[in-house]
């Protein structure tokens, strides 16, 4: 896709010497420095406690940052939020509100009037295939139907950026994929650039343009991995050498910051 | 179906042979009526004195429920200011406690003093008891809302009234409902509680409290029992009213109140 662009990639999401001390003293993240251009894909993987969710908390602008800068499309993320949706890792919905009204929370609350509401959430139900369920309640879908509602809210306000905070972790391994593979149709059609954290190199490797593997205590980039599989990507993708051997490299990465860092940990045992 | 129909014949079938029960005690110990009236008497004076007994019920009933709509009000209203406005609420919430411990019979005294007898100063009482758990249960759920909710409302630019009355409010309806549910039973209690102090602004005519606190100096004992019958049947119309609005409010969505079951 970027090669039939001349221009230079304009920069989405720039992130320099960013560092996030919490209340508490502990640091988050340390000098984290992050580029991402205009409809790149980038997973952010990790063992648990380096701070992935942090970097989507600052990016989004729900947390500052206490050291470097971080930027959107030039403004700060708290400006820059109408380009931005974010997807939690529970489906987060209301379960007071039907499916439909779920969709539209997030027009309701930029606003929008309700005709034009209506078709809009009509269009989200039908892309995630979820039309026949506008009127159930939310403790009425399984967790995959739940999870497709949020994304179809997140999609209803057109963002240009998607934040994704393990959205699929507590989903079946089947789900999980057929998920992926809509999200990655979604995302060839609208050309979104996506932040999105997880726990599964499986899933990193298959959705990603580029996968940073960071490492913790504190929170920094340890390796960034171009993912060089062809587009479009398809359930077939996930059966190919290619795939494989791209999962095999970021899984040896991975483990390499793990091991690292229980290293550390022992030698810090024996001083004490 | 079935097995709620004989769920129901067969308490009723128990009620009554309670009341045979104690029939037969009364007629066989020749208890003096005074003391103890039998279930017959009850119902014959209940019959006699129909009119006055539903006078004295719908005068309870008046003043528990201005008392409970009061409260139910009010501390909607408090509580929205507690969640609205976290200073506020730590200032001010621990008189929310005070107001659960101060005994009521030691100040009622000091409300007809100030309101005059009668319906005003019942409905005062009831009022004020009713409030706190009103208060307690409604802040707790307006603050208690899941921290990525809020965080979902920020990142679609919410303001702070659309966080309050689309997200808090709904969200803190089912604890809303166990407020009002707790003081609609003790507001029944608190009027007549309120009655037995403030009792009435017209000789003879006055609520059930009242209406019981006079049998009972008169030994009409068996309009006493009357009486207390009528105050139980007050209560169980507040806890099912209570109880169907809770219904009508909650069972689409709300676990607790599920009307069908999940495919």
């Amino acid at each position: 896709m970027s090669s039939e662009r001349a221009p230079a990639p304009v920069a989405e999401i720039t992130m320099e010497g960013v560092g996030k001390k919490f209340r508490n003293g502990a640091l988050a993240l340390q000098d984290v420095s992050l580029r991402l251009d205009k409809g790149e894909f980038v997973s952010l993987l990790g063992p648990s406690g380096c701070g992935k969710s942090t970097v989507l908390r600052l990016v989004s602008g729900l947390t500052p940052a206490t050291a470097g800068s971080v930027l959107v499309n030039g403004m700060t993320p708290q400006n820059a939020r109408q380009l931005m949706s974010f997807i939690f890792q529970d489906a987060t919905l209301l379960p007071w509100r039907t499916v439909e009204r779920n969709v539209g929370l997030g027009l309701e609350l930029e606003h929008l009037a309700r005709p034009a509401r209506r078709e809009k959430v009509a269009m989200m139900l039908e892309l995630v295939g979820l039309k026949h369920v506008a009127q159930r309640y939310p403790r009425q879908l399984s967790g995959g139907m739940k999870m497709r509602v949020s994304i179809a809210r997140a999609l209803a306000s057109r963002p240009r950026i998607l934040l994704m905070d393990e959205p699929f972790a507590a989903l079946d391994e089947m789900s999980r994929d057929r998920l992926n593979e809509e999200l990655l149709r979604l995302y060839v059609e609208q050309a979104w650039t996506v932040l999105f954290v997880t726990h599964s190199v499986a899933e990193a490797v298959f959705l990603s343009t580029r996968i940073v593997i960071l490492a913790p205590n504190p929170g920094r980039v340890a390796h960034v991995v171009p993912v060089e599989l062809p587009w479009p990507r398809t359930a077939e993708t996930r059966l190919t050498q290619a795939y494989e051997e791209q999962v095999a490299r970021v899984s040896r990465l991975l483990r390499g910051v793990q091991s690292m860092q229980a290293a550390r940990e022992s030698a810090g045992g024996k001083e004490a | 179906m079935k097995r709620y129909v004989w769920l129901v014949v067969n308490s009723i079938i128990i009620f009554l042979c309670l009341l045979g029960v104690w029939q037969m005690a009364v007629m066989l110990l020749h208890v003096p009526s005074y003391m103890l009236p039998g279930p017959l008497t009850v119902g014959r004076v209940a019959v006699e004195r129909f009119p006055s007994l539903v006078q004295s019920l719908l005068l309870s009933a008046e003043a528990a429920v201005i008392g409970l709509v009061c409260s139910i009000v009010v501390g909607v209203g408090v509580s929205l200011v507690f969640a609205q406005w976290r200073g506020f609420r730590r200032l001010f919430f621990p008189y929310t406690i005070l107001l659960q411990t101060v005994p009521i019979v030691a100040i009622a005294p000091l409300i007809i003093m100030w309101v005059g007898p009668g319906l005003n100063s019942v409905a005062l009482v009831t009022f004020i008891i009713c409030l706190a758990p009103m208060i307690v249960n409604t802040t707790q759920g307006l603050i208690s809302v899941d921290e990525n909710l809020i965080h979902l409302f920020l990142m679609h630019q919410a303001s702070g009234a659309q966080i309050l009355f689309k997200l808090r409010l709904p969200h803190a309806l089912p604890n809303l409902f166990t407020g009002i549910r707790i003081s609609a039973g003790i507001a029944v209690i608190g009027a007549i509680t309120g009655e037995l102090f403030a009792g009435s602004s017209r000789v003879g005519v006055g609520g059930l409290g009242y209406s019981i606190l006079y049998a009972s100096n008169q030994l009409e004992t068996d309009y006493l029992f009357a009486l207390v019958a009528a105050a139980t049947v007050l209560g169980f119309l507040f806890f099912f009213g209570t109880m169907f609005v809770e219904w009508y409010f909650l069972h689409n969505w709300h676990e607790s109140n599920r009307s069908d079951v999940p495919e």
